[in-house]
């Protein structure tokens, strides 16, 4: 039987050899009795040259995103965030680190108001949002890069222009009263699409005629463009070339210095550790460890995003 | 021919080439049709076309049975924009004529232009209404609107039957047969063409087309409507309310619907009788489809539709060819116009994309121009 699992508790219980694959590659075999849970983590994480990113010290100021024991359900009603507690101020990145499938999307739908929580509560900028919609959430000053930009990012068949004020279509001065304001919105399409470097010949072209990292440039440019005061960016790099992936740390590190709070969620660990001044590690629905980035030490990141550590 | 059609923009491959090669090919099936009955496909087609444009008050005619086709195709068509299939135009063109039609047989003596307003304001909410139901059945349980639409259609029919059977309720207590009193006078909307029946009914269609392209196009609403359509995934994160526009779009497409049916009563029929399936509404999800639900794409696809409408009947008189006929040529139109590859392919048109018809997401079907 082949087992395939992220989770070294199980496979370490179960596993009468184990292979450990990254990238499409076999990177090593061994038995459980060879090996332990921390070569293991070590061997699925990788020594990968780090994505460097030029950044400053964080200079934290008030607290902008607060999550207070927020319990969330997935779509088979499991409990999918067990009890989770943050908070994010403004002027520093806080990453969460762990293996897909741990909680992180049912948690950013929680906070962006596309999924209800079970209990708890989310703030935004100390006002109590749980129970508002999305587009309240975003008009309280929160931005959110989803984790699939397909299917919540962009809209494929309409131009780049409509993709860039999905949100703020109906506001001042894309709009008088029901009317569109097609100028403005070209004008201000136009500005981002420089601002962002989307490679695009005319803001009326079809989202669908970007590439990967130009979508996803895209997103960023409309979160971004908003001046939110909270961003969550869900796998903001997924799948996306590596000019596109410079671009967007850069612009996330550079909001940061302008005040921005973050909450990065990424199952790319070199993602967490580069851009984050706080590593959050999430297991199971719940946060492991919260540690500082300078003490985040990668080998014990990985054993906890598996679960190595979970007492 | 391949570097020709390079020289052509892709929008006028998908909005012009495609619908027309279609029509043209729907006739080609047809005309296999109708030799395999031993008759001349060039005769029958001739009779058609005088039937519909060239005998004696035919292109009045064609006109006439245009308007409803308008109507019908501007809703059908905006429910595809937004994603939603209705198929409940055929019920929703009834629950429009009985609220438009009580309401045009109870007032007396006020001005044409309030009398035919309030009629059409009466039809277009009862038609907002009921297409709404779907719609807010579709937002709340995700029950789907093909189905429900199609449940309607027979429960609007049963409502029409029901009301104006009844004595006390709609039924003329002055007729013996079923049948609503006779709408006022100034609420018939007038005649514009002298000696025949062609009314200021096609005059609110012509107007109606810009104001819908205009809501798609140009109105928050519509762009709303446009993105949900397209992905409701993307426009509920970005905070749009999928389930208001889809109640809302619903209930826009069943008030042009709606719209339909009292236009034809108050230019047409001026009373009801027990509701009979016109087919109008069931055609105009064709029309819809031939104009890939843009809006201007309604006024020719209607024209069409009405001019086979009207012309089948002469054409079977001339040369015993089944006016059924007619739904053949529909049909083949539909196939090819939902399949543009094969014209495509017939065409030999290379490198652009072209789609017709894209089932979206939501199961609804969304046209891409």
């Amino acid at each position: 039987m082949i087992f395939i699992t992220h989770k070294l508790g199980e496979v370490m219980e179960i596993a009468d050899r184990i292979t450990v694959m990254r990238r499409g590659k076999v990177v090593d075999s061994t038995t459980p009795k060879q090996s332990t849970a921390a070569d293991l983590a070590r061997m699925m994480v990788g020594r990968a040259v780090l994505l460097r990113v030029e950044k400053k010290p964080a200079t934290p100021g008030a607290v902008r995103l607060q999550v207070c024991d927020l319990v969330v359900a997935d779509d088979r009603r499991q409990v999918a965030v067990d009890g989770v507690s943050l908070e994010v101020r403004s002027g520093e990145i806080v990453g969460i680190a762990g293996v897909e499938g741990n909680g992180q999307i049912e948690l950013v739908e929680a906070i962006s108001g596309l999924r209800t929580a079970k209990t708890g509560r989310v703030l935004i900028e100390g006002r109590d949002v749980t129970r508002r919609s999305t587009r309240l959430r975003l008009r309280e000053g929160l931005s959110v890069i989803p984790p699939d930009r397909h299917r919540q990012g962009v809209i494929l068949e309409l131009p780049i222009a409509d993709n860039l004020v999905l949100e703020e279509y109906d506001r001042r001065p894309f709009a008088n009263w029901i009317v569109r304001n097609l100028r403005a919105v070209s004008d201000y399409a136009r500005r981002l699409i420089k601002e962002f470097d989307i490679r695009a010949s005319s803001p009326s072209e079809q989202a669908s005629s970007l590439s990967g990292g130009n979508q996803q440039k895209l997103v960023v440019a409309r979160e971004l463009g908003t001046e939110p005061q909270v961003l969550v960016a869900s796998q903001p790099t997924r799948g996306i070339d590596v000019g596109s992936i410079e671009f967007i740390h850069n612009q996330i590190v550079q909001q940061r210095d302008k005040g921005l709070a973050v909450l990065l969620v990424s199952s790319e660990l070199d993602e967490v550790l580069s851009l984050s001044d706080r590593v959050a590690v999430i297991y199971r629905g719940k946060i492991v460890a919260l540690l500082d980035a300078k003490d985040a030490d990668r080998e014990r990141i990985g054993l906890l995003m598996a679960g190595g550590e979970a007492a | 021919m391949r570097r020709l059609w390079g020289l052509v923009p892709g929008w006028v491959v998908s909005v012009l080439v495609v619908p027309i090669a279609s029509v043209v090919l729907g006739f080609g099936v047809a005309a296999i049709a109708i030799v395999a009955t031993g008759t001349d496909p060039g005769q029958a087609y001739l009779a058609l076309f005088q039937g519909a444009f060239t005998n004696n008050n035919a292109f009045a005619e064609t006109l006439v049975s245009s308007v409803p086709y308008i109507f019908l195709g501007l809703g059908v068509a905006l429910g595809f924009r937004a994603g939603l299939f209705n198929i409940g135009a055929e019920g929703q063109f009834y629950i429009g004529a009985l609220a438009g039609v009580f309401v045009a047989y109870s007032i007396h003596g006020l001005p044409p232009v309030i009398e035919i307003g309030l009629s059409l304001l009466a039809a277009m909410v009862a038609g907002f209404v009921y297409a709404g139901i779907a719609g807010f059945l579709k937002a709340q349980t995700g029950a789907h609107e093909v189905i429900t639409t199609i449940m309607l259609n027979y429960v609007a029919f049963l409502i029409a039957n029901y009301l104006v059977t009844t004595p006390g309720l709609m039924k003329d207590p002055l007729s013996r047969i079923p049948r609503t009193p006779y709408i006022d006078v100034n609420a018939t909307l007038p005649i514009i063409l002298p000696n025949s029946r062609l009314h200021a009914g096609l005059l609110l269609a012509l107007v109606a087309i810009p104001l819908v392209w205009f809501l798609i196009e140009r109105t928050t609403l519509g762009f709303r409507l446009r993105a949900v359509g397209f992905n409701a995934g993307a426009s509920r994160a970005a905070g749009i309310s999928v389930a208001r526009t889809t109640v809302l779009a619903m209930g826009i497409s069943g008030a042009l619907a709606a719209t339909a049916g009292i236009v034809q009563m108050l230019g047409i029929q001026h009373d009801m009788t027990p509701a009979v399936a016109s087919g109008y509404g069931f055609d105009a999800i064709a029309v819809a489809l031939l104009a890939r639900s843009n809006p201007w794409g309604i006024l020719p696809a209607a024209l069409l539709f009405g001019a086979l409408h009207n012309g089948a009947s002469f054409m079977q008189l001339q040369t015993q060819v089944s006016a059924d006929l007619i739904s053949i040529v529909q049909a083949s139109v539909i196939v090819f116009v939902a399949a543009p590859e094969i014209i495509r392919w017939l065409l030999r048109i290379r490198g652009h994309q072209v789609v017709a018809v894209a089932i979206t997401e939501r199961g609804g079907a969304a046209t891409r121009v």
